[in-house]
């Protein structure tokens, strides 16, 4: 899997991102070690959605480095790709193609070995299988969010990056999409998932973390965390937020 | 290299399928291209004697703007439906997807002169079978695809990406266009110039040649951000 062994899953030291005069991050570090799913909270515009792209080598940061599964970002960013599955807002899928051509290409696209197996392992995961020759077009939001998870996981990423996963789907979704994370979560993968729904992202999540004025303000495992305090920070970085 | 050309044609081959289904591209810039031929042919009176200096002239102005209009679709499919990320997210350099596209936007423009020549043939009375001039055509359509996916990458990421296209395309264009309709020139007229039109077609290689070095490392930085 081309993981360095030793190294945190995700590692980001003193990360800086500025969009115009705007700056974004500001000197963030963050280090998630494996197998473990972070849940980070926000205000809108705190800079969730940037971190997640530089995570995934959409953005280049201004300043400051990340390590994504041991491998350097500023080194390698086609090896970190190889090793992530990204869930964004948009499925980022073909609407023209169907459920099994999308799978097919970006399978390819990762020059993966068994693509047939795994796209049946896939659609079965994420309760698509009767619609794989369906085009994504005549698809729900909430299937085509599923699908876009499926396409997230059909390389078998040891890291998972979702940015608001949960957006707009109903509670069915919502409820094989927690069965679908916990049942990922048990196969050691690590997961950074963004939410705005606090009591969803403490279901889910095994550690959890607000990013305000652009760092990390509040980090705590789940286990460990005074959950009144954790929703009175969260609340309040909300209320200031601009 | 099979790891490089692997994406490049995978992406040739899903715009394929996805043009095969919405026939958004080829159609709508061949019907324009005729269009274009159909109306210079009854508005300038086109003779025997004329033909050599009009129709090169007119040939490529249809080709350019159906050329055009192609480019302009090259990346908006992508960027509608948000496809454009999940490419860029994809284990594959940043050239590979470039020349994928690139590839796509040549064929679909192929196709549309493939079939624009023979009627603009019938309409100017002129043979189309002219080694030079299908020749020079694939060159220049290379060029176009050079330069035009490139800056079809850079137009779909701005607000008026519809004027901001020909915008970029055109001023850079233009040695490849001139050269194009010289060459035309003398593989439709009666005497060919050797020399000039070897000049010409020189031109024309060595422009792709080098856009086709520039435009993927300029695609690889358009696409960071």
């Amino acid at each position: 899997m081309n993981c360095a062994e030793g190294t945190p899953a995700i590692k980001v030291v003193d990360l800086h991102k500025d969009f115009g005069d705007y700056p974004v991050l500001r000197g963030l570090n963050l280090t998630v070690e494996w197998g473990r799913l972070l849940v980070i909270f926000g205000a809108n515009g705190s800079g969730k959605t940037t971190l997640l792209k530089l995570l995934a080598t959409q953005y280049r940061p201004d300043r400051g480095e990340i390590w994504v599964g041991g491998i350097r970002r500023s080194q390698d960013p086609v090896a970190i790709r190889r090793i992530i599955g990204v869930v964004a807002h948009q499925p980022m899928l073909y609407q023209d193609m169907t459920c099994q051509e999308n799978l097919t290409f970006f399978g390819r696209m990762h020059g993966l070995d068994d693509i047939p197996r795994r796209i049946d392992d896939v659609l079965h995961k994420v309760g698509l299988e009767v619609r794989r020759h369906q085009r994504v077009r005549t698809l729900s939001h909430g299937m085509q969010k599923r699908l876009a998870i499926g396409r997230a996981i059909l390389h078998d990423p040891p890291i998972l990056l979702m940015d608001e996963p949960e957006s707009g789907l109903d509670q069915e979704a919502l409820a094989s999409m927690g069965d679908l994370l916990r049942m990922e979560a048990g196969s050691n993968r690590t997961a950074v998932m963004t939410t705005h729904n606090v009591d969803r992202g403490l279901a889910w999540g095994q550690e959890v973390a607000v990013l305000s004025d652009g760092v990390i303000a509040y980090k705590a495992d789940r286990d460990s965390l005074d959950e009144g305090r954790f929703r009175g920070t969260y609340l309040k970085q909300i209320e200031v937020a601009p | 290299m099979k790891e490089f050309l692997r994406p490049v044609f995978l992406v040739t081959w899903k715009d394929i399928l996805l043009e095969l289904r919405s026939r958004e591209v080829v159609i709508a810039s061949m019907v324009f291209a005729i269009m274009v031929v159909v109306i210079f042919n009854f508005a300038l009176n086109v003779t025997p004697e004329t033909v050599d200096i009009l129709a090169p002239g007119i040939l490529w102005v249809a080709f350019v703007f159906a050329g055009v209009l192609a480019m302009s679709r090259a990346f908006v499919i992508e960027k509608d439906q948000g496809s454009l990320e999940g490419l860029l997210l994809c284990p594959v350099s940043r050239d590979s997807l470039y020349f994928g596209k690139m590839l796509s936007l040549f064929l679909f423009m192929t196709v549309v002169e493939a079939v624009l020549l023979p009627i603009f043939a019938v309409l100017f009375d002129f043979s189309a079978f002219s080694f030079t001039l299908i020749g020079v055509i694939l060159l220049a359509t290379l060029g176009f695809a050079t330069v035009g996916t490139l800056f079809s990458s850079i137009a779909v990421n701005t607000r008026s990406r519809e004027i901001m296209l020909p915008v970029l395309f055109f001023p850079v264009i233009t040695p490849v266009i001139i050269g194009a309709v010289e060459t035309s020139t003398g593989a439709i007229g009666s005497s060919v110039n050797v020399i000039g039109v070897g000049r010409w077609l020189q031109l024309i290689a060595v422009f792709d040649a080098v856009f086709l070095v520039l435009c993927p490392w300029a695609f690889g930085l358009v696409m960071e951000e």
